[in-house]
């Protein structure tokens, strides 16, 4: 069975005791696509991933690897893997970490030693191909990871968060190798906590939380459709009262400068180490719905611990139109100048945050 | 790119896993030289000061050698694995999960051979003789496969800390020494001890060691090689087995 479907998932299941780890997910992955993989910790992804490449075994469902059985040889054979916290052999170098490699999956030494001659170049590890592996730093490793994963020349490639962690180069490293491969045809799945990187590389991601799939569509399409709010960041020349603020027509949240640098704060934490949802669209300190303000004056003067004075936030909104025409006739009205006035369209990460919340509150 | 991934295919990348595993485990000085050193200074602490002829000295002295050098890595080498964070990209390799453990298990027959010859070279320096080369060389090899295959045994529980296997690989390896007709010769055992010492793969293996350098076994050849044999079997088969369910739980 080798229908035009890289990868083939039907209510694939796997529990841990009562845990349900990975609960009736079904998709398919088209032969030479880029497929993202995105989901907070602990969501199932790492698991699925498992499945896939026959490390783990499935409970229920049906899955399928380049038209044959996940975890069958012929599957495995096609296949090129970095798994999450994998590393190489590290008293061997990494010359030898490929060449162990290209015997486990027998390709033939002549074509192997050309493409680790070629990987390793491609990847800057060249001149360092012959020291132990662990004199690499965990960049290094990661990309000799990816180079292992290539040295039969898969067909497909799971790779089970490739850039976690690394440094910028080596990130870049990588993700350049991906757009290659990928105009080479390579199908690959990918796991990621970067949802920059998701959305740039993927022609389509799935999104998975609490082991059910969220989503499954295109990065623009999950934007659009999953994100539907707008993010309005202004700053005035004078501190406004937030309350006042949250009251124009339009304004369907407001975040004050602290929850921005809070929200900011924690999604570069997930950027950096994969640490889950970011923060920026909950409920919390410094946000607030729009509500009436009473006749206060709607400069600052008498902030509070509770709802302090800001001249910096960051408003949410479903009709941009109205909400930008109200803060032009509120700052006219009251003498105030924008500094900036950015109007930023929902992402990918919006989507994520919104469909990963969205099932936390169903649940 | 092979693709027919019959017995020969699996046996050839079980080769490649011998060959990374004793390069990676067992190609090192601290391993060779306690290899050596450890069941020779075991030897000499229960041998001085008793009058034994070398005759009598050598079969359980190799005995000793092969047993506690096939067993001493292959407990430890998949908990390194998974401590170090290499199993689970060894697993998703096009290979079994027989493969890796017969690639373990020739990893640790080659140490534990190789290790052998040392006192085998010794021996007949020293003038000990060999009274059928051929057969004792056979059994050489089967007790170290035997021995290699208990040694991963005791790696099936899914602890990914070397030292907790290393703990229960103690606990059998030392009683097995006691009970194996190295120190007492079995004939000089009483029954109920005679008895227990056929539960131990050593004995048969020592009886044939016996049989070849002093001219005397306490059980025909053929027994001690079915023994050896059956035990081989029921180690891999065990190791197999009980390994696909632990090893998924060790990532």
């Amino acid at each position: 069975m080798n229908d035009g479907f890289a990868v083939r998932v039907k209510n694939l299941t796997k529990h841990y005791g009562q845990v349900v780890a990975v609960d009736h997910i079904s998709f398919e992955v088209k032969k030479g696509e880029l497929f993202g993989f995105l989901g907070p910790n602990g969501a199932g992804k790492t698991t699925t991933i498992r499945m896939l490449i026959g490390v783990i075994r499935k409970d229920h469902g049906e899955a399928s690897v380049m038209g044959y059985p996940a975890g069958s040889l012929r599957a495995k054979q096609l296949s090129g893997v970095v798994p999450e916290m994998a590393n190489a052999y590290i008293d061997l170098s990494g010359w030898d970490n490929l060449m162990l490699m290209a015997e486990l999956y027998r390709t033939p030494s002549t074509d192997a030693k050309k493409r680790a001659e070629a990987l390793l170049q491609e990847l800057g590890l060249y001149e360092r191909k012959d020291s132990k592996t662990s004199t690499y730093s965990m960049g290094m490793r990661k990309r000799l990871l990816l180079a292992m994963a290539l040295i039969n020349d898969p067909q497909i490639l799971f790779l089970d968060e490739p850039t976690s962690g690394l440094d910028v180069q080596s990130a870049r490293s990588i993700r350049a190798m991906l757009r290659n491969l990928k105009k080479e045809g390579k199908t690959i799945m990918l796991t990621t906590h970067n949802m920059d990187e998701a959305a740039e590389l993927s022609d389509r991601v799935a999104i998975i939380n609490h082991g059910k799939l969220a989503a499954v569509d295109t990065p623009d399409n999950l934007s659009i459709t999953g994100g539907r709010v707008y993010l309005i960041d202004l700053s005035f020349d004078k501190p406004v009262r937030s309350e006042v603020l949250a009251k124009l027509p339009g304004v369907s949240r407001l975040e004050t400068a602290q929850a921005i640098e809070a929200a900011d704060r924690l999604r570069a934490q997930m950027a950096m180490a994969g640490a889950g949802r970011p923060g920026g669209m909950g409920g919390g300190k410094g946000q607030m719905q729009g509500q009436p303000a009473g006749g206060m004056s709607p400069l600052a003067g008498t902030g509070t611990a509770e709802k302090p004075d800001s001249s910096r936030f960051r408003l949410y909104t479903e009709n941009t139109t109205l909400l930008v025409t109200a803060l032009v006739d509120f700052s006219r009205a009251n003498s105030l100048t924008m500094n900036i006035l950015n109007v930023r369209s929902p992402s990918l990460e919006d989507a994520f945050v919104r469909l990963t919340e969205e099932k936390s509150h169903e649940e | 790119m092979k693709s027919s991934f019959g017995i020969i295919d699996q046996t050839i990348r079980s080769f490649t896993i011998a060959r990374k595993s004793i390069r990676i485990f067992y190609a090192k000085g601290p391993v060779v030289i306690f290899g050596l050193l450890f069941p020779i200074f075991l030897f000499l602490s229960f041998s001085i000061g008793r009058n034994m002829t070398l005759d009598f000295m050598m079969p359980g002295f190799l005995g000793m050698i092969l047993f506690f050098t096939a067993t001493s890595i292959s407990p430890v080498v998949v908990p390194w694995e998974a401590q170090a964070r290499t199993l689970e990209r060894l697993m998703s390799c096009p290979v079994r999960l027989e493969t890796i453990i017969m690639g373990d298990v020739l990893a640790s027959f080659v140490f534990g051979t190789a290790i052998s010859l040392v006192p085998i070279i010794i021996g007949l320096a020293l003038g000990i003789t060999i009274s059928s080369p051929v057969l004792f060389a056979l059994a050489v090899i089967l007790a170290a496969i035997c021995f290699a295959s208990l040694g991963n045994v005791f790696s099936i529980p899914p602890s990914n800390v070397p030292a907790t296997v290393n703990m229960i690989a103690a606990a059998v390896r030392f009683p097995v020494i006691f009970i194996s007709g190295i120190f007492i010769p079995l004939d000089e055992l009483p029954t109920w001890g005679q008895a227990i010492s056929y539960i131990s793969p050593l004995t048969y293996f020592t009886d044939i060691a016996r049989n070849s350098i002093q001219g005397q076994s306490h059980l025909p050849l053929f027994v001690d090689f079915l023994a050896l044999l059956g035990f081989t079997v029921l180690f891999l088969v065990v190791a197999m087995k009980m390994h696909q369910r632990t090893m998924p739980r060790r990532i």
